[in-house]
């Protein structure tokens, strides 16, 4: 595996997922000199916690810093992960539309400027009900619009509930687009501004980066984020706690700072998902703007 | 058609040189499918940002277009398959014109919906990655399948009329007439030859109906297979094919009157043919008016709130003026002039038909844009100018050039090929004859 000593992050993986994943290829113990010739020991040892369980000695000069885990292959991305069933549960009374969700993915996606995968709506239903503000991502709908109208294929669901496109095969023919009656897809109309390091990476289906001109993007539920054991960018962007991710099948989700069950939640909470009766059976729930922790205002 | 010996019909209906009316239409035509392809190179450098389109009004005039030329297509079927199985005799003179008129619309349709892909490029992916679940695919199988049969029915009845081009080999250029050598010289007008092209011509005729009415339901449902208001509408297959024939008459009438006109066909399409035209017409604008007032007056009575955006935006909002010019142009005026006997003489039958094609145009533009705009999420989030949608000048070239090109293709096949077939009106002015005698 090659050091990529521009990595974007620069981080130094402690992580001995990565330096075990590593060991199990060469089916040899990386850290000693023999190894690494090139590496002197510098005599202090740092103990660290194998993947097996157990405490071991290291010594610190052969920590080495590992790029970013490549992402998966786009076969196995069209697979899902396996035994997982992800969900995310809004909450609509904690939401003071602080946008830092879109934010958060807009930067981690490169997303064109002016378009917004994550949309933060003010809403009122009728002249005498309450406003509230309304977050939405793309559904991922388990019967989903967009996937069934789609001519090849480009945008598929996946067993873990995950839609995702694959911008290497979508032609552009925008049908998803008017498929979607959440209106959460955005077309690359134009080359997408990005930094030349982005763009030159392959595309992949997990990180929906690099985006492509001519083909549609939308909001990805992060896979390459949970497949770290990471929350979305918009999940763990949110001060509010917000958003909560997880597992419908563990039936747990989390903002990060809380955890809930999630069926408790849904249930003590009310909880409903967005134009039920059209019968897209969206993977989004959301939690009714009752007892809000903030006044409805509009920023000028 | 009394009088009328083989020699002068067909001295009538050889194809002619363009005259210097025709050089300039030609020319004119040129020009403006090179402003369009043009237009176009600058959409496949910049990408789909050269039109107006963005993400609420992700289909534009492209998309309208591509329903307008599928529509128009639908004649070709109606003229020679459904009055042909119906036994009608007078629209022989005609067929070669809808079929000309089908074949090179349909041409039109695919090359459109190219344009409009974000990835033209990636064409192959529909036949490498297709999906049948997707009606976007039934959209490719059905027009490949309509464009084959309707070629083959412009093809079959040609062969006779290409004997008899081939026989004057002094008038044809060299180029000319090896494209008719090529095309038929196997044609010996044998009785077994007209055995097997008649019946291939009958089970196409037969065949091409159910196909006709695929493409343009298969059209219709690539909206109302959406959830969108103004889309998600049972009736939308029958109303899309009831508006398509009457696109397609109204273009067939249209292009009588020039044809005649210009070649001086007057013998051989008649007041007759345009009387009987209006009043096809007539009945195909009744019938399209029937499946709008289902499309319109039913939601409007209910007044659904994700539908009265919409449906209020056409009648008296952001669209009426362009809703109620179609409504009035493409059905009432034209009934209007039609019911009188009067109204059905070739010019003023020409202008009612006129009337019908511009105001079809616009109304397929209503059926795609309007509905965009009103998603069931409010319109939010997003740059102000994705709230509009006025289309770019590369979008109206591109658009205006797809049409020139249509009319292209159908004045070079006049030009090479006779428009009126020969070989038939030689065989009915013979049973004429024959029935005077007896």
């Amino acid at each position: 595996m090659k050091i990529s000593q521009n990595s974007r992050r620069d981080f130094l993986a402690t992580s001995l997922l990565a330096s075990a994943a590593l060991a199990s290829c060469n089916s040899k113990n990386p850290f000693t000199a023999e190894e690494i010739p090139d590496v002197k020991p510098s005599g202090v040892m740092v103990k660290l916690l194998s993947v097996d369980g157990e405490i071991i000695e290291v010594d610190k000069a052969f920590l080495k810093p590992v790029p970013e885990l490549p992402a998966v292959m786009n076969t196995e991305a069209r697979e899902g992960i396996a035994g997982k069933k992800f969900v995310m549960v809004i909450d609509l009374s904690r939401c003071k539309s602080v946008k830092k969700c879109q934010t958060a993915c807009n930067h981690m996606h490169h997303i064109h400027p002016g378009q917004n995968w994550i949309k933060v709506y003010p809403m009122q239903e009728a002249e005498h009900t309450a406003p509230y503000w309304q977050p939405t991502t793309c559904m991922h709908c388990d019967e989903p619009p967009c996937v069934k109208v789609c001519p090849v294929d480009a945008t598929f669901k996946r067993k873990d509930g995950i839609v995702l496109i694959d911008s290497d095969r979508c032609i552009g023919c925008r049908f998803c687009m008017a498929a979607c009656p959440y209106s959460t897809r955005v077309f690359n109309w134009e080359q997408p501004i990005l930094e030349k390091e982005i763009a030159d990476k392959p595309y992949s289906c997990e990180t929906s980066v690099p985006q492509k001109v001519g083909t549609v993007g939308k909001c990805d539920f992060c896979p390459d984020m949970v497949r770290q054991g990471n929350l979305p960018h918009c999940v763990s962007a949110c001060p509010n706690g917000v958003f909560m991710f997880g597992d419908i099948l563990e039936d747990t989700v989390t903002n990060g700072a809380e955890t809930f069950r999630f069926s408790d939640l849904i249930k003590d909470k009310a909880g409903y998902r967005l134009m039920e009766d059209l019968g897209t059976k969206p993977s989004v729930y959301y939690l009714p703007p009752v007892n809000r922790n903030f006044p409805f205002e509009i920023k000028k | 058609m009394d009088k009328l010996t083989e020699n002068k019909i067909i001295e009538d209906l050889f194809p002619q040189k363009f005259g210097k009316q025709g050089t300039i239409w030609v020319i004119s035509l040129s020009i403006i499918c090179a402003i369009g392809l043009f237009a176009y190179s600058r959409q496949l450098y910049y990408g789909l940002e050269v039109t107006a389109m963005r993400d609420y009004v992700s289909w534009g005039i492209y998309i309208s277009n591509f329903v307008f030329f599928v529509a128009i297509s639908l004649v070709g079927s109606l003229i020679t398959a459904v009055l042909r199985l119906t036994n009608v005799k007078w629209s022989t003179p005609l067929t070669r014109i809808a079929e000309i008129i089908a074949v090179s619309a349909i041409t039109f349709a695919s090359l459109i919906i190219i344009v409009d892909m974000g990835r033209p490029e990636r064409f192959y992916n529909l036949f490498l990655h297709g999906r049948l679940q997707s009606p976007i695919i039934w959209d490719v199988i059905v027009i490949t399948t309509y464009f084959i049969i309707s070629l083959l029915l412009l093809y079959f009845p040609l062969l006779p009329d290409l004997k008899i081009l081939i026989a004057f080999k002094d008038r044809n250029g060299k180029w000319l007439q090896k494209l008719y050598v090529f095309l038929g010289s196997f044609w010996k007008n044998k009785p077994e030859q007209f055995k097997i092209t008649d019946k291939a011509i009958n089970i196409l005729a037969i065949a091409i109906i159910p196909v006709a009415f695929s493409i343009h339901t298969v059209t219709s449902w690539l909206f109302a297979t959406t959830y969108r208001p103004g889309w998600d509408s049972t009736n939308f297959g029958a109303y899309f094919i009831s508006g398509a024939f009457l696109v397609g008459a109204g273009g067939v009438v249209v292009a009588m009157y020039i044809f005649r006109k210009h070649y001086q066909l007057e013998k051989y399409i008649t007041e007759d043919h345009f009387d009987r035209m209006g009043k096809v017409l007539v009945m195909l604008a009744l019938l399209y008016l029937y499946f709008n007032v289902n499309e319109f007056l039913v939601p409007a009575f209910k007044m659904k709130k994700s539908e009265e955006e919409h449906l209020l935006g056409l009648f008296t909002g952001e669209f009426a003026p362009i809703f109620w010019f179609a409504i009035f142009t493409a059905m009432f005026i034209p009934i209007f002039i039609l019911l009188f006997k009067k109204g059905r003489k070739p010019f003023p039958a020409f202008i009612a038909g006129v009337l019908v094609v511009v105001g079809s145009w616009f109304k397929r533009f209503l059926i795609v844009t309007p509905t965009l705009l009103h998603p069931f999420l409010p319109m939010h989030d997003v740059p102000a100018s994705y709230h509009h949608y006025i289309p770019t000048w590369e979008e109206w070239a591109i658009a205006g050039g797809s049409l020139a090109g249509a009319l292209l293709v159908i004045t070079f096949f006049a030009r090479i090929f006779p428009i009126i077939p020969i070989h038939e009106t030689l065989l009915e002015t013979e049973s004429h004859e024959n029935e005077k005698h007896f």
